[in-house]
């Protein structure tokens, strides 16, 4: 059976969002892959979350903010964006390849940018395959 | 002669541990007395001669109370954490490996084969040319010797059997301890099952009484020998990763008193779901760019992110260990 990749996309209220419902209501096509989940900011975006997704059998998470200085709430993004380079070095030292983590600015005008970007991170999550870490961890003893 | 109360029957037991819950339980010094006037003691590998069969032959919720310490890492600890289940009618998790995993956990970055072949193998004090390797069954004329199995998981005392309580600490604070047990021999109400005892609710920063700045941001992380601690500042503020945020309160933050950043061995606290990602967020929150170049070069210096947030966790984190 061919590997459908479930990606799990954190998009932020103001820019992200909106640029992804842009991509709906302009009738974009994009793979069907990713389930996006709203955030006020991507400031809220907590490493619980994307490490949760993983545990629950993600196999690729997308962060998406407002591009940089334009966050609704200041300083979220930059937030977002620390956490995310030191969730790529965590998430390396446990075996996880750091481009099923991807961090990407989308402003509410980027409809076709969000719908490209669904379609190439879906392509490399295709190409690495499924993610393992729930499995080990459900099954190893 | 006044009518005597039964004594308490107490147990400790060690599976995974460096044997230092037990001496912490020793280090109760001549309040021993106490204890031993209050409890009797019925098994303690380290300091009585008891024997697994003694254990067996007890009837089910014999033992009152069971200090459990050490992680469950072979078919051995997992055996007598079931059997001491069954004996015991308070549970409790003692000790940061039996309460999440503590550093026996940290193999979970490893498998049972890469231990034993860097063990066997490989380590440099090894010569072991034809690769004799320890073997769960071998047979010898006088029958068939066994030994434990030993997994590739490391697993905390709850993920094996029920846990009534747990007491934190690598090792727990000896008067944390004697405040549970006087708790548990006055009859005092003790709190719902399942509850961390002997241990705050807060996080090591709100006991803490180092200076705290707002707002304080930094620009580089130290390791802590490579900076010379003013003796007065928060160790984050002077850029050296303490696990203070993500840490329950309760040891009266004893390292820090002694000029070391807190290493996290009492958990997260209650409203922390998994170390690593809070201090993931107070890190991100204290960094001092907005340049992704930048912020790359200053994370560098979080040399191993995973070792230092879930350095007595890690078989309870949420990624609870490496993959394959
Ligand atoms: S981070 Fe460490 S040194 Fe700073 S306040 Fe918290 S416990 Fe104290
Ligand atoms: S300061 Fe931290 S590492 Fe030290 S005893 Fe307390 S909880 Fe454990
Ligand atoms: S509101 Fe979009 S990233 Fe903060």
């Amino acid at each position: 059976m061919k590997f459908k990749p479930q990606i799990i996309a954190f998009l932020c209220n103001w820019c992200s969002y909106t640029g992804a419902d842009l991509a709906g209501t302009a009738r974009l096509k994009y793979k069907p892959n990713v389930r996006a989940i709203r955030v006020m900011c991507s400031g809220r975006i907590d490493p619980t979350f994307v490490l949760r997704a993983f545990r629950r059998g993600a196999d690729g998470v997308l962060l998406c903010g407002c591009h940089p200085g334009d966050c609704h709430y200041q300083e979220g993004n930059y937030r977002c964006m620390r956490r995310y380079h030191l969730l790529q070095k965590y998430i390396q030292q446990m075996g996880i390849e750091t481009e099923r983590l991807k961090l990407e600015w989308i402003s509410a005008s980027e409809g076709k940018q969000y719908a490209e970007l669904i379609d190439s991170f879906t392509e490399t999550i295709t190409e690495l395959g499924p993610c393992k870490i729930k499995e080990t961890m459900e099954n190893l003893t | 002669m006044n009518e005597q109360k039964p004594k308490l029957k107490l147990a400790i037991y060690w599976a995974a541990a460096c044997g230092g819950c037990c001496v912490s339980v020793l280090d109760v010094h001549e309040k021993l007395f106490d204890v031993v006037a209050a409890a009797d003691l019925v098994f303690w590998p380290i300091a009585l001669d008891f024997k697994y069969k003694d254990v067996e032959e007890m009837p089910d919720g014999h033992i009152d109370v069971t200090l459990f310490n050490g992680a469950i890492r072979n078919s051995e600890n997992e055996y007598m954490a079931k059997l001491l289940r069954k004996k015991t009618k308070i549970l409790v998790a003692y000790g940061s490996c039996s309460h999440l995993g503590g550093i026996p956990g940290l193999a979970n970055f490893f498998t049972g084969e890469e231990i034993f072949k860097r063990v066997y193998e490989e380590s440099e004090s090894t010569i072991n040319p034809e690769k004799i390797r320890p073997q769960h069954k071998y047979e010898v004329p006088e029958g068939t010797l066994e030994i434990p199995v030993f997994f590739n998981d490391v697993r905390p005392l709850n993920k094996v059997v029920d846990v009534d309580y747990y007491l934190p600490g690598c090792p727990p604070q000896t008067e944390r301890l004697l405040e549970v047990f006087l708790a548990i021999v006055t009859g005092a109400e003790l709190p719902p099952k399942g509850s961390v005892v002997g241990a705050g609710t807060k996080a090591q920063c709100d006991e803490c009484t180092r200076k705290k700045t707002e707002n304080k941001l930094i620009r580089k992380f130290y390791r802590p020998w490579e900076i010379n601690d003013d003796g007065e500042s928060c160790f984050m503020e002077q850029g050296v990763l303490c696990m203070g945020p993500a840490t329950r309160s309760g040891c009266g933050y004893r390292c820090i008193k002694g000029n070391a950043p807190c290493r996290g061995c009492y958990g997260p606290t209650a409203d922390v779901t998994d170390p690593g990602t809070k201090m993931m967020s107070a890190i991100a929150s204290i960094i001092d760019t907005k340049e992704p170049d930048e912020l790359e070069k200053i994370i560098s210096d979080v040399v191993d992110p995973a070792g230092t947030f879930y350095r007595f966790s890690l078989p309870s984190a949420i990624i609870r260990r490496k993959l394959l």
